[in-house]
């Protein structure tokens, strides 16, 4: 089988808040697999927060371990925690943070401004190509009030391509989008899937599950559910059937 | 992170934000241009007393006669006989630190020239007494070296006697005058001088030379004073030390006895004209300070607005790999760059109000290279010391926290 990226053993999380201990995370165990397409649900409360905030390495476990790429991150400092993240991870968010009045071209540039290996012109070269993986090879220069919320997603989502991810971690990516739109690019989101890339989808919306090929429910701050999707939806089929826009 | 790109940064958050940038950097601006102009008017006005005093003779030395005791009793220096020609001869042949040295002899008289008569004081001198003075003839020339030898009577008049004993406004050089009696021959009239520091009247004289002054009006064989000037303001307190010594040594005077003269600089004068302006200085300093420091405050308060402003996206960044460091350095880059841009501009909006005060105030100014790369390094300085902390803030933001930050 092809490696495990993601290694969590269980993993632990707990805040205290005044002299209450809350346990947000309770002892969780699972594996993602390279090539995975995996959504992590739950309710608002369920820890999948937390769980995405210690995926992402923004935070860390309260005891367990977290090993990505074959790096225990348990242990690590800030600055190692920066490094893992600008390397391993790509993020993409609810609500795309992208750079106000600044290129497409450069914002998907900036993760590779904190990586001192990667030159001007290549730096410059690799977001030219990943804007262009996103469709949006003719939008370099578009500062992100010129561009629409699903092209402004697609800019986030070459931004977390640009510095070849182990990983790409979602956050409630289609969250801001109409049905087309999110289907537009959860149909994007499977393609990239195809290629190789390993995604983690982490949303409380249970039709985005029905693209990706795994699903993990949380509640509580445990696994309720670790289920393989046999039938996986395609997301552009789905996209087709949508009733045909007026203009 | 490669300094470059750190720069590259912050250069495009100043470029985004060009008028609150603006606005930031007037503060520095105004304190930097302030700073400037306000020691280029110190200076300036430093300068001018300096020239207004030299011009006064800064750098003379009197030597009296004095602080003898005659049989317990102390002796007012005037009527004292202690100092001789050869003193000044002495003191005119061993003394190195001194330019020029003239004997003088005073004495009070009326100045008689046909029906006008003025009360006035005449005063024997050599020649060289107008350069120790530092003044110059309006008309005429002065005696010369031959005359003094020779004890003519020759006589050059401040313009208070011209106008007192000349009053239908004739040309005096070439006339006789009388005083006490003695007739001279007016050979100059000396520029005003206008009043002394003391209110003494200094065009109120009758200069002659001072063989003619001693043999033929006050009849004595002694000196007043001698008078001399430094060959410089700085050596003038080593001047005196010498001639007082040169002095000692001609009055055979052992180390147990106290001195018999008095020898005297401008030293005091002087030392409280700079201090006066120095303390000027300072306090014009002061105030430019006062605006440079709140300039910095200016941009700390912008900083912090730009830190909360910008929180999401320090959030982001840090997400996408910016360590700590990275996000410190990135805002500290600002704000440097803006109090440094800040200082370029002050520097030549004070350069220009400097002309500006010069040209249409006439005030004397002078700007000092020291007070253009003070008031830079206090910005560069600035920069950092205001930037540091909101950059520090920035830095220690928790990334899950800001990228929340609404």
């Amino acid at each position: 089988m092809s490696k495990a990226i993601i290694k969590i053993e269980d993993l632990k999380r707990e805040f205290v808040m005044g002299t209450e201990t809350v346990h947000a995370l309770k002892g969780i165990s699972f594996d993602i697999k390279e090539g995975e397409f995996v959504t992590i649900m739950g309710s608002s409360g369920s820890g999948k927060s937390t769980m995405l905030n210690i995926l992402g390495c923004l935070d860390q476990p309260t005891s367990g371990t977290y090993d990505i790429d074959g790096v225990g991150v348990k242990d690590l400092s800030r600055n190692e925690l920066a490094t893992i993240r600008n390397e391993k991870i790509g993020f993409i968010f609810q609500s795309y943070n992208l750079l106000a009045r600044t290129s497409a071209l450069e914002n998907v540039e900036l993760p590779l401004l904190y990586n001192s290996n990667v030159s001007t012109e290549e730096r410059r070269k690799r977001a030219i190509e990943a804007l262009e993986k996103v469709g949006l090879g003719d939008r370099l220069q578009h500062t992100p009030s010129q561009l629409s919320g699903g092209q402004q997603q697609r800019v986030a989502i070459a931004r977390s391509l640009v510095n070849n991810p182990v990983m790409i971690l979602a956050d409630e990516a289609t969250g801001n989008l109409d049905t087309r739109t999110s289907y537009e690019i959860m149909s994007l989101f499977q393609e990239l899937n195809k290629q190789g890339i390993t995604i983690t989808f982490v949303t409380h919306e249970p039709d985005i599950a029905t693209f990706s090929s795994r699903t993990i429910v949380l509640k509580d701050g445990e696994i309720m559910q670790d289920y393989k999707n046999h039938t996986i939806q395609s997301a552009a089929n789905e996209l087709a059937k949508l009733p045909k826009q007026d203009h | 992170m490669r300094l470059l790109n750190l720069l590259k940064i912050a250069f495009k958050a100043i470029v985004l934000n060009k008028m609150r940038t603006l606005l930031t950097m007037l503060g520095i601006i105004i304190g930097v241009a302030s700073v400037i102009a306000m020691l280029a008017i110190g200076e300036g006005s430093k300068e001018s007393i300096r020239t207004n005093i030299s011009a006064m003779g800064s750098n003379m030395i009197t030597i009296k006669a004095g602080a003898d005791v005659r049989g317990g009793v102390r002796q007012e220096a005037s009527v004292m006989e202690s100092l001789t020609l050869s003193d000044y001869e002495a003191i005119k042949a061993q003394s190195t630190l001194l330019s020029y040295s003239s004997p003088v002899v005073e004495g009070r008289g009326q100045v008689i020239n046909g029906s006008n008569n003025w009360p006035s004081s005449i005063y024997g001198v050599n020649p060289e007494y107008l350069s120790i003075k530092v003044v110059d003839l309006q008309s005429g020339s002065m005696f010369t070296d031959a005359e003094v030898q020779t004890a003519s009577k020759v006589a050059v008049i401040g313009q208070t006697v011209v106008d007192n004993v000349f009053s239908d406004g004739q040309d005096p050089v070439g006339q006789m005058i009388r005083f006490n009696n003695i007739p001279f021959k007016v050979i100059g009239v000396l520029e005003e001088k206008g009043e002394n520091t003391f209110g003494q009247d200094q065009d109120d004289v009758v200069i002659a030379p001072y063989t003619t002054v001693q043999k033929r009006i006050l009849a004595i064989n002694h000196l007043n004073q001698i008078i001399s000037s430094a060959i410089s303001e700085e050596e003038a307190p080593n001047a005196v030390i010498e001639v007082s010594k040169i002095l000692r040594e001609q009055h055979k005077l052992t180390d147990n006895d106290t001195d018999d003269f008095s020898v005297r600089s401008m030293e005091e004068l002087i030392s409280t004209f700079s201090s006066t302006s120095e303390m000027l200085t300072i306090l014009l300093v002061a105030v430019a300070s006062i605006s440079l420091l709140i300039g910095g405050i200016g941009i700390m308060n912008i900083m912090y607005v730009s830190v909360k402003e910008r929180t999401k996206e320090i959030g982001l960044r840090m997400a996408v790999g910016g360590k700590g460091s990275d996000i410190l350095m990135q805002f500290l880059i600002e704000a440097i760059l803006i109090s440094i841009t800040g200082g370029v501009l002050g520097v030549l909006l004070g350069l220009g109000a400097t002309v500006f005060i010069e040209k249409f105030l006439n005030w004397p100014t002078s700007v000092a290279m020291y007070s253009i790369v003070i008031s830079f390094a206090v910005c560069a300085v600035t920069g950092i010391f205001f930037g540091w902390y909101p950059a520090r803030k920035a830095s220690a933001l928790d990334p899950i926290t800001a990228l929340r930050y609404e």
